[in-house]
């Protein structure tokens, strides 16, 4: 049975969670440091799995500091400042509008996590409220817990000995959702991510774009292991990445059953890689010769009752799986597994060498490592400790998605021994008043409110769904209180703009108090709906005033005008009025229009056109 | 601990037990938790099974215990071994030998130098290391009683055959004791290294690794010495080592935070240690621990506004009063009756400066001359803090005001430098 859960990170739109730096993102920095990380052990004397692989590898991290965007805290220099209260009303709002129960004092924890991308060595985290649940077309879904932690570092670079990140990233708060694994399809999946999605923007205060909103997704089948597929970026990926998952967990079970079969132990896999340089001085492999020429060797390992299970379609090769876990905890790039071998430039002759050397019969297979030699022996540990896995199923593991689908191995999965109290930060009570206050100022719901848009406002269902879903609502409704036509503000806040966007206008300019000028000149009746693009263009230039738009536009034609202009036009295309009659109204419509320059609405100008059409026929 | 209503509640269930806290129709099960002092009497702290703690109020609720506390891993074997030489570790206390003490909910001194070297078996690579605590205490408890208990430890050490001694120490008072344990250990043929952390070594981003690995290098170097070896940037790959009577600690929360000041460090230590031509080099011969201070010293800050008989009561209670004047010496006129009462009942009177770098000058301004007639001393270039410590150990050793002039003004243990050069400002 497939059992899924969900963890979803989104951004708020608030100064950092514990100093008073932006959280903007920055396109340059300025000074840069050098750090290393060690594990620390936890309040109960263990170290987490997940942070010694890590301290294994020994890398350096190199932390470039935007000013706008990091101080000394991001830079783990001074210790955190009180926590930012509106990060952790908005969780609060959150944990009520999915049902769940705040606890009573939220502790702050230090969750270990030595990969460099938190500059401390862990992220601050705590669980603000446990036990919600979201209704689907297909059953409720629990929320097991709803976090407030601080986001990572964003990584910018990065190679065998050095990553590089940018702190502007550091410290923005971050609302994590995990549901309980209660999700039975892909389709269930996708539903849940998307109304959790709504009810975090309901909030209004949640940060936009690519990469402000992540999925992880869990998941595990009959006989399978949980598996956490981190980073999921979009929605519609979700169904893929979990059939995918469940193919591959599948694919893993079918693995260790042929190996159980073939008899296979976990004590004939040996760690000690033999040194094979030696078969390949004349190898025609560029990778081979590179190495060895930069004085790096060629090592050999033998996987015995494997021939034939290392490769296979992409997303279900255990030589990848192997190369993923070699990637990851050695930093070797170079490693080829006889599956797939003859190939690359390494001979038929070399691989048979090589099984010579290792005395690999016809049931094994073997891997050969190439780099450094300190590198090597780390890189035939990570093999043997994947191969074994290999004999008993489905690893529990974290793996990162990629972008068709399949994922990535990237770490085991964390335990509860990286959690430690973070000190530097007093519990913060959560008082019966503030909930009171939190409940009486609840957002509107997604639903709710498209709803009460089309039934207060007259909007149809998609006009209203893309008002509320693109662009503010609270900017519309201020702008339909002042008189403004809810049709004509709710599609200028979503076709006009883009439209403007489209055609390069600089719509940045129009900001809430420009917009709310002109939708009170549209309820004054001093803009038409005409002319309202043409001023709205006008305004995207900073230096432009509304009055000025306003005086260049001219004032409003007067019906008696425009009934003159009507039987000037009329008169100058008589023949095509006779021609057609009254349909001659629509072509004739067209050039009204231009000559008045949107100094009038066109409703009045077809209605005085259409009396002087029929004057003219009758006359 | 828990008091109040909460210890009510938990009738004398431990903490580290595993137990099932209700609350209004809602359970959680988890590991009891420690609470803080400072926290109030109305919460319970659980640590749920994914490693998160929550509070739970205690109105209410009801408490279950389902397993008793697990007994705690015992602390790992002291490291030995290395290359057959050995440094002596001496443990003071502080953030270097720190981690989370769930009393205080605060981190707190309990490490011990040998757990520090079970955190860290990398270091036993380097040298054989003898580790001992000689107290435990936060550095700003520190008193010149633990100054002259150190000082003996440390000649002892090295006249058993240490080839240097690293002391661990709180940063916040660790420039006091360096200077006082250059001032009273005589005929040093050795290094002494004190060094400390910023972060503390339960937290993976801790500077004490590199700090401790650098200091029992430069424990092992070319040099006889009181240093304080710290973090020269906010990089991890570099340390600074810094002579005893320069250093400050002139940052409150970064790595970085020793600085030496009116002198460049007297080396660095990266991949290796490289030390000036200036410093004291290795020797042979057996040190000797001078503890003699005569404490009652009090360190005087000028500044506008300042009661003068703030300073009356110094002279009252002191032999010696160590002034940080403003600018190149001097204070507001409003004290000159003090300082001349002081003069003329033997309390002796030394200048610093509050602007810490650049040299006392009292000549230049007729405020200045006038307190060097009255008999004030000037402190050169010396650190408040460093004059302070040496005017206890003068006033200790010397005889006469003239001996306590003359020795205030020799440079004892580097502490006054005959040049400035422009770069270290």
């Amino acid at each position: 049975m497939l059992r899924v859960g969900f963890e979803i990170h989104q951004q708020l739109d608030t100064r950092k969670l514990f100093c008073n730096c932006s959280s903007e993102l920055c396109d340059s920095y300025g000074m840069s440091v050098r750090r290393q990380l060690r594990a620390a052990r936890s309040e109960l004397g263990e170290v987490d799995r997940a942070a010694l692989q890590e301290e294994r590898r020994a890398r350096w991290y190199e932390y470039q500091v935007p000013p706008r965007s990091a101080c000394l805290v991001e830079l783990d220099e001074e210790p955190p400042h009180e926590v930012n209260m509106e990060a952790v009303e908005i969780a609060l709002q959150v944990a009520l509008l999915l049902n769940a129960q705040p606890v009573d004092e939220i502790h702050f924890m230090r969750k270990i996590v030595v990969d460099g991308s938190n500059t401390s060595g862990f992220q601050r985290t705590a669980v603000v409220a446990l036990d919600g649940y979201i209704d689907t077309a297909s059953g409720r879904v629990g929320i097991a817990t709803v976090c407030l932690e601080e986001e990572a570092a964003r990584k910018v670079a990065e190679n065998a000995e050095t990553v590089t990140y940018r702190l502007d990233r550091l410290g923005i708060p971050l609302i994590e959702i995990s549901t309980t694994p209660d999700i039975t399809s892909p389709g269930q999946a996708r539903e849940v991510a998307q109304k959790i999605g709504e009810v975090l923007r309901a909030t209004g205060r949640v940060k936009r774009g690519i990469g402000t909103i992540r999925q992880d997704i869990n998941v595990s089948i009959e006989g399978g292991a949980r598996v956490e597929i981190k980073g999921v970026q979009e929605l519609s990926l979700i169904p893929k990445i979990i059939e995918q998952e469940v193919k591959r967990q599948r694919w893993l079970i079918q693995v260790s059953e042929e190996l159980k079969s073939r008899g296979v132990a976990a004590e004939e896999l040996r760690t000690e890689a033999v040194e094979v340089s030696g078969v390949f001085t004349s190898t025609r492999s560029k990778l081979v010769a590179g190495a060895l020429e930069r004085g790096e060797v060629v090592a050999a390992l033998r996987l015995p009752g494997f021939a034939g299970l290392l490769g296979g379609e992409r997303g279900l090769r255990l030589g990848a799986e192997l190369a993923q876990h070699v990637r990851i905890k050695s930093g070797l790039g170079g490693i080829f597994h006889s599956d797939e071998l003859p190939a690359y430039g390494i001979s038929r002759e070399e691989v048979e060498k090589v099984r010579a050397v290792l005395g690999a019969g016809e049931r094994d297979a073997f891997v050969l490592l190439v780099g450094e030699k300190s590198r090597v022996q780390v890189a035939a540990e990570a093999v043997v400790e994947r191969a074994r896995q290999a004999i008993y199923g489905v690893p529990e593991e974290t793996r990162a998605a990629l972008e068709d689908g399949t994922t990535r191995y990237m770490r085991p999965l964390p335990g509860a021994a990286r959690m430690y109290p973070e000190t530097d930060i007093p519990p913060v009570g959560v008082s019966p008043a503030l909930l009171a206050r939190l409940k009486a100022e609840l957002p509107e719901l997604y639903e709710q409110k498209v709803l009460r848009f089309v039934r207060s406002y007259g909007l149809s269902r998609e006009l209203a769904e893309q008002v509320v879903r693109r662009a503010d609502a609270e900017l519309f409704e201020q702008a339909v209180a002042l008189g403004a036509e809810p049709k004509l503000v709710a599609s200028t806040l979503t076709s006009t703009l883009t439209e403007l966007r489209r055609d390069g206008c600089d719509v940045e300019q129009l900001s809430r108090e420009r917009l709310m000028e002109v939708f009170s000149a549209v309820a004054e009746g001093r803009i038409t709906k005409e002319s309202l693009p043409e001023v709205l263009q006008a305004l995207c230039s900073p230096e432009v005033e509304l009055e000025q738009v306003l005086e260049k536009l001219g004032g409003r034609v007067s019906e008696e005008q425009i009934a003159e202009l009507a039987r000037e036009v009329i008169a100058s295309r008589a023949e095509l009025v006779r021609e057609r009659g009254e349909a001659a109204a629509k072509p004739l419509m067209g050039v009204m229009m231009s000559r008045l320059g949107g100094r009038a609405e066109g409703r009045v100008v077809m209605r005085v056109l259409t009396e002087e059409l029929r004057r003219f026929l009758e006359g | 601990m828990y008091r109040g209503k909460a210890a009510e509640l938990l009738a004398g269930i431990p903490a580290g037990a595993r137990v099932r806290v209700c609350r209004r129709g809602r359970c959680y099960e988890g590991i009891l938790m420690p609470r803080s002092e400072l926290g109030d009497d109305r919460h319970v702290v659980i640590k749920l099974d994914s490693g998160y703690n929550i509070g739970v109020e205690v109105s209410d609720a009801s408490v279950e215990m389902l397993e008793p506390p697990r007994v705690p891993s015992a602390a790992e074997a002291v490291q030995r071994g290395g290359a057959g030489r050995v440094v002596s570790i001496l443990g003071t206390g502080g953030t270097i030998a720190s981690r989370v003490d769930y009393a205080t909910g605060a981190v707190h001194p309990v490490y011990t130098a040998g757990e520090l070297l079970a955190a860290y078996p990398e270091l036993a690579e380097l040298a054989e290391l003898r580790a001992k605590v000689v107290f435990s205490i936060l550095s700003e408890n520190m008193t010149p009683e633990h100054w002259r208990k150190l000082a003996l430890e440390v000649a002892e050490e090295l006249n058993s055959g240490a080839e240097g001694v690293v002391v661990t120490h709180g940063t916040d008072t660790m420039s006091f004791t360096a200077s006082a344990l250059a001032f009273m250990l005589k005929g040093l043929t050795k290094p002494v290294v004190l060094v400390g952390a910023q972060r503390s070594s339960d937290r993976p981003s801790s500077d004490a690794y590199l700090n401790l690995r650098s200091a029992i290098m430069v424990a092992l170097s070319d040099l006889a010495e009181v240093v304080v070896v710290m973090h020269a940037n906010l990089s991890d790959g570099l340390c600074a080592v810094h002579r005893a009577t320069k250093v400050r600690k002139m940052h409150s929360t970064r790595r970085d935070a020793f600085r030496s000041i009116n002198a460049h460090p007297l080396g660095y230590v990266g991949g290796r240690v490289e030390l000036s031509e200036e410093r004291r080099r290795r020797s042979r011969g057996e040190v000797v621990a001078d503890t003699r201070l005569e404490e009652r010293v009090a360190l005087f800050k000028a500044y506008p506004g300042v009661s003068p008989e703030l300073l009356e009561y110094c002279v009252d209670r002191c032999r010696g009063i160590v002034i940080e004047g403003t600018g190149m010496g001097h204070v507001p006129e409003s004290l000159h009756p003090a300082i001349a009462r002081a003069l003329e009942e033997g309390v002796a009177v030394v200048m610093t400066t509050t602007t810490l770098n650049g040299r006392v000058d009292m000549k230049v301004y007729s405020s200045g001359r006038k307190l060097l007639s009255m008999g004030v001393i000037p402190g050169e270039d010396m650190l408040p803090e460093v004059a302070y410590v040496k005017l206890m150990h003068v006033l200790a050793v010397a005889e006469g005001m003239q001996e306590v002039r003359r020795l205030m003004l020799t440079s004892l243990a580097g502490e006054i430098t005959p040049r400035t050069l422009p770069e270290v400002f």
